[in-house]
Parts: C-alpha cells; sequence; structure tokens
C-alpha cells in the first residue's frame, strides 16, 4: 500500500503543467539531439546538460531523464533508418531493423521499436518503485566501509561487463579517479593538482570532461572516417504493424523485458549487455533463426526493449546507493550534486518529492515517446539527413556555449579543448573513455570513505573484510575477476562482443 | 608483426605511465599521513602507483605479444578542431561572440573533406549566429559580449 501512496505523491509532482512540459521537452530535445548519427547518449545527454542548470532540482531531473531515453530512441532510429547506431546499445537494433527499412517496412520496425520501448519502460518502472525503498533501507546501515567495497564491486563489475581489453578499462578507471581528486581536499583543504589554476580549486567540472573527451573527442574520431550515408526511405510509411506483426512481437518483447531489467540493475555496460543478450536469446529460442539479419522483427523487438528496461533500471542503483552503474547515470549523479542533492539512499526519505516525482515522469516521458515519436517521424527523418559536415560544427558550438556558461569563464572552454584532445587519443588507443568517466565521479566519494572507513578502524585494512556486508560485495567482485580472467569464459566474452563488429 | 612503436598498448602504456608519474610528482609534497589519518598524498600516491604498474604491464605485452597499429592520426582534423575550440575562448572576451562564432565555425568546418563555402553554408553559419547571440544572450541571459572590448565596449 505505501508503494501506491508513493505513486499518488509522484503522479502529483509529476502532472503539475511544468514537470509535464519539462518532461515532453526533454524527450523531444533528447530524440532530435539523439537521432543525430555520431552523437551517442552520453555526448548528447552532456552537451544539453547545461539547459536544466537553472531549473529547479525536481524539475531539473526530469528532463535529464527524459532527454535520456529521448536520446535512447533517438539512437534506435538511427540504427533502423541509417544503420550508423549512435552508441553500442543499438548495434544489434541496426542488425534488423536496417534491413527491414530496406525492404521498406521501416515504418514497422520504427514502431515496434517504440512499442517494445514503452512496454518495457512500463514494467522497469513498476520494479523500480517496487524495489527501490527495500535497497534503498538495506543502504541506510551502509557504513564507510561498506559504500567502499560497494565501489569497487560497481568499478570491478563495470569492467568485466563492459567490452573491450581488461587492462585498459582498470587503467582508465585509475586515471578517472586521479583525474576526480582535482582541486581542494575536503579534510585537510590541500590544493591537488590544480597547477595553481584557481578556476578548478573545486575540482574539473564533469560536464567539461564529458563534453571534451565524448563530444569533441567523438567529432575528431568521426572526421577520420566521414563516408557518405544513404538514409533508407525518405519518406516513411506504414507505421502500423500488422496483426501477425503483433503476435510475433508479444513473446520477444516479454523476454526482452525480463532480461533488459535484470541485466540493467548490474553496473557496467547494463543496457548494452541487456540488448546483445537479449538478440541471441530470440535467434535462439526462434524457429526460424535463419530470418536474424535479414529484417527479423524479433530481432528488433527483443534487444529494443531489453535495452529500455535496463535503461531504466539501471536507475536504481543510482537513486538508492549513490554508484552510477554507467557512463550516464554517472552524468545524473554529477547534475544531482550540481543542484545540491546529495545522492544516495537518504534521497528518498529527504526529497520523496523528488525521488518519486522522478520515477513517474519516467513513465509519463515513455508515453510521450510512443505518443510524439511516430507522428514526428517526418521531422527525425530531415534531422538524420543532415550532413555531418553541417552539424558537428554546430554541436561545437554548443558544447562551447554550454561549457563556458557553466561558470561564465573561459578557462572551462580551454580545459574543454584539452580533454577533446585527450578523448581523441583515448579512441586512437583503444581506452574506452567510459569507465574513465566512472572513476572521475566516484573519485571523491571512494577516497571519503576510504579514509573515514580507516579512521574508524584505527588503520585496521581489515575492517573491510571483518564486515559481512563488505566482504560479501569484495569477494563477489574477487570471483567476478577470476571468472573473467578464466581462459574459457574470456573466450566467450570476446564471443559475446564480437558481432559489434 | 608490426612494430612495438607502432602499437596501441605501447603508447596507451606510455600514456597511464606518463599521467601516473606526472600525478606522483606533482603529488609528492602533499602530506601522506598514516593508513588510519590519510593525508591528502595517500589516495593519489597509492593511484599513481598503480597507474604506473598498468602502463608498465600495458607496454610490456606491446613487446612480447601481437597487437593492433595505432593507424593514422589525422593531425589536421584534431588540429582544427581542438585549435578552433580553444580560439573560440581566446575571441569571446576580445572580439565578442559573433566575431568568436564565425571563426569557431568556420575554421572547423574546414576539417571536414565535404565542406564547401558555398551560399547554403553561408546560409546555415548566418542562421546559427543568429541562433545563439537571440537564444543564448539575449533570451537565457548568459554573460557574453556580442561585440568585445576590442571594439571599445
Amino acid at each position: 500500500m505505501e508503494t501506491i501512496s508513493n505513486l499518488w505523491l509522484g503522479l502529483e509532482t509529476a502532472l503539475t503543467f511544468w514537470n509535464l512540459a519539462y518532461c515532453m521537452i526533454g524527450v523531444l530535445l533528447g530524440t532530435a539531439i539523439g537521432v543525430l548519427p555520431g552523437l551517442g547518449p552520453t555526448a548528447t545527454i552532456a552537451m544539453l546538460l547545461p539547459v536544466t542548470f537553472g531549473l529547479p532540482p525536481v524539475s531539473a531531473l526530469i528532463m535529464l531523464a527524459g532527454i535520456y531515453y529521448g536520446a535512447q530512441y533517438g539512437g534506435s532510429t538511427t540504427a533502423i533508418l541509417v544503420n550508423l547506431p549512435g552508441e553500442s546499445s543499438s548495434v544489434v537494433t541496426a542488425l534488423d531493423g536496417y534491413q527491414m527499412a530496406r525492404q521498406g517496412k521501416a515504418g514497422r520496425a520504427l514502431a515496434t521499436a517504440a512499442i517494445g520501448s514503452f512496454f518495457a519502460g512500463t514494467v522497469a518502472t513498476v520494479l523500480l518503485a517496487v524495489f527501490a525503498p527495500p535497497l534503498a533501507d538495506l543502504a541506510l546501515q551502509f557504513g564507510p566501509a561498506e559504500y567502499f567495497s560497494l565501489m569497487v564491486l560497481g568499478l570491478i563489475a563495470s569492467v568485466v561487463l563492459a567490452h573491450g581489453s581488461l587492462l585498459h578499462a582498470f587503467g582508465m578507471i585509475i586515471l578517472g579517479l586521479i583525474l576526480g581528486l582535482v582541486g581542494t581536499d575536503v579534510n585537510s583543504g590541500t590544493v591537488r593538482y590544480t597547477f595553481g589554476f584557481a578556476e578548478v580549486s573545486d575540482g574539473i567540472n564533469f560536464v567539461i570532461v564529458a563534453m571534451g573527451v565524448f563530444g569533441l573527442g567523438e567529432i575528431i574520431g568521426n572526421l577520420e572516417n566521414e563516408s557518405t550515408r544513404t538514409i533508407m526511405s525518405k519518406t516513411v510509411t506504414g507505421l502500423m504493424p500488422t496483426r501477425e506483426d503483433v503476435k510475433r512481437l508479444a513473446a520477444p518483447v516479454l523476454r526482452g523485458t525480463v532480461l533488459g531489467s535484470m541485466l540493467g540493475i548490474l553496473p557496467g555496460g547494463g543496457a548494452m549487455l541487456a540488448s546483445f543478450a537479449a538478440y541471441t536469446l530470440e535467434k535462439k529460442v526462434s524457429k526460424h533463426p535463419e530470418q536474424f539479419g535479414n529484417g527479423a522483427i524479433e530481432g528488433v523487438a527483443g534487444p529494443e526493449s531489453a535495452n529500455n528496461a535496463g535503461a531504466q533500471t539501471s536507475f536504481i542503483p543510482m537513486l538508492t546507493l549513490g554508484i552510477p552503474s554507467n557512463p550516464v547515470m554517472a552524468l545524473m549523479i554529477g547534475a544531482m550534486i550540481m543542484q545540491g542533492i546529495q545522492p544516495g539512499p537518504s534521497v528518498m526519505t529527504e526529497q520523496p518529492v523528488l525521488f518519486w516525482g522522478l520515477i513517474v515522469s519516467m513513465w509519463i516521458g515513455n508515453l510521450f515517446l510512443l505518443v510524439l515519436n511516430l507522428p514526428l517521424i517526418g521531422l527525425w527523418v530531415r534531422m538524420i539527413s543532415v550532413p555531418y559536415h553541417f552539424l558537428y560544427p554546430a554541436i561545437l558550438v554548443f558544447c562551447a556555449i554550454g561549457v563556458f556558461s557553466l561558470n561564465n569563464a573561459t578557462f572551462d572552454v580551454y580545459l574543454m579543448a584539452i580533454f577533446g584532445c585527450l578523448g581523441y587519443i583515448f579512441r586512437k588507443l583503444d581506452c574506452e573513455p567510459a569507465p574513465m568517466l566512472l572513476g572521475f565521479i566516484l573519485g571523491p566519494m571512494m577516497e571519503e570513505h576510504l579514509r573515514r572507513a580507516m579512521l574508524i578502524a584505527k588503520g585496521d585494512a581489515t575492517v573491510f573484510l571483518n564486515r559481512p556486508i563488505s566482504a560479501t560485495m569484495l569477494i563477489i567482485a574477487l570471483v567476478l575477476l577470476a571468472t573473467i580472467l578464466a581462459p574459457a569464459v574470456r573466450q566467450k566474452r570476446e564471443e559475446a562482443f564480437q558481432e559489434e563488429g | 608483426m608490426s612494430h612495438v612503436l607502432q602499437k596501441k598498448d605501447f603508447w596507451a602504456g606510455v600514456l597511464y605511465v606518463a599521467f601516473g608519474a606526472a600525478a606522483f610528482w606533482i603529488g609528492r609534497d602533499y602530506p601522506m599521513g598514516t593508513a588510519g589519518r590519510m593525508g591528502a598524498g595517500y589516495f593519489p600516491t597509492a593511484l599513481s602507483v598503480i597507474l604506473m604498474l598498468i602502463g608498465l604491464i600495458s607496454a610490456a605485452r606491446a613487446l612480447t605479444q601481437e597487437g593492433e597499429a595505432v593507424g593514422a592520426v589525422s593531425w589536421k582534423s584534431l588540429a582544427l578542431v581542438v585549435g578552433s575550440t580553444a580560439l573560440f575562448g581566446l575571441l569571446l572576451p576580445t572580439t565578442g561572440l559573433v566575431i568568436a562564432l564565425v571563426v569557431l565555425i568556420l575554421i572547423s568546418a574546414t576539417a571536414s573533406q565535404n565542406f564547401r563555402l558555398d551560399l547554403k553554408a553561408a546560409a546555415g553559419l548566418i542562421i546559427l549566429v543568429t541562433f545563439c547571440s537571440l537564444v543564448f544572450v539575449k533570451a537565457l541571459g548568459v554573460p557574453m559580449p556580442l561585440v568585445g572590448s576590442w571594439f571599445g565596449e
């Protein structure tokens, strides 16, 4: 019953005129930027973050969440229409979605993605409402030792589940942790790694890092292989799935939702892993596996549902524990801190309006996606058609002005340029920047919890093993690490990410 | 087999070692404290040592194993995109937003092989600059001068 009254409170918050408006604007903006090829959700959100800074916290987070799933849906649209997935989680959507588009079934593929996403989003929202409170209660008993171990577990899990080299993922996390320490040490007042610049004495703003590495870095990388793109079907017709389609859809959507909801909670590439796993599952259970890759509607429905369910449930660890499970959640945590909210289990008890308002608005946002996007598809197609050489200077302009407006400082623009340079270098060397962003956000928190835990234990490091919850988490982290290093699993993992190409 | 100096792993290792060493060197004067009372230098020093180790492993891997080559670096795109962004920061207070934007857009656009300064591009440029001036400066009130200090304001 408590869940009902909580959801009612959320409904009251989310349904106020302005919050509804911000949710809608967020979804629209997110989709509009998200459909632009070569711009993933992380870059999209980083670029649009400054827009929300002037808003009250509740509205800002509602809008940001809207931007997030708008961007995700936009990414799927691009994957289906141009075969250019903006992010790794829509890679599998492109496999069959693009084939459907080539067969003139673009409308049905897009509708399938929208319906699957909506259903998955609805289920995931309910899960969030049911499971967040007990998890937050549990988290309230956490001391600094538990938090430190939880962060270790989170970071290790994100390395294990992400793709690419393990070693580089670790390297990038540590690098991120160090970068996160730039600024004044809260405990001693020592100013660290600022090179004497007063502008960074409060730390480097995470928006600068995200825009530089993901925004600028991606642009330079994209310019390397500039090619002409062909967009399938300038006019998308036949949006409504046929009755037969719906029959084929139902089971994959359901399976995708279950799979995505579970995997989304895990740290790391939750949403991405979910869509890959869903695709593999659908292919396995299908009676016609040969259709996959040639425009099987199940190959769109399953991964898209899983993708969206995962995106939604990844809010659970973020909202209840204050731990980001992916770079987008890291940005969300950064945004909350900038709004003066300390993410963690206390958010739910101290800011129930914000917490429940956000959860309900997620469902409303998914509804907006369904109702707005299909009619607006013509607009999105036109946005995709903008050639990249017109697009990227505009992206640069918005990044530059956005970063400047953070503190009205040109220093931040220079800093972004430096991070852009680094971002390109990382890309060239196959060093994934996503773990770095996680480390960057977690750096100061991790140091703080480590210090407190060690202070309470009087310098005895066994405290992390003596406390049962903390020890359990460290053991899980160790097991994860051990399994991934085992040769058999390692090979399997490489296979799992192979299809990405 | 590609040469060690061409390998991604090698250069990534160099990068980690460089960052780790820099963090270690800059942080050498930060008070270490003890394990029970960590000073400002404890955590960063530990991290920088780990980072250097990871860098060494990565470089060693390049020496012993097959690895991908870095490939061509598009210095031109890198310089144009990063340079034009930095130039925007430099020009914003001095020449004002309008000129800074025009410079940023035109210089960064030359990084693309498809870019031509034709009528369409010029129209796009004017629309974008007008949009930014109206929305960010007039509507949102971001304190950016439209015309900068060089022109006597």
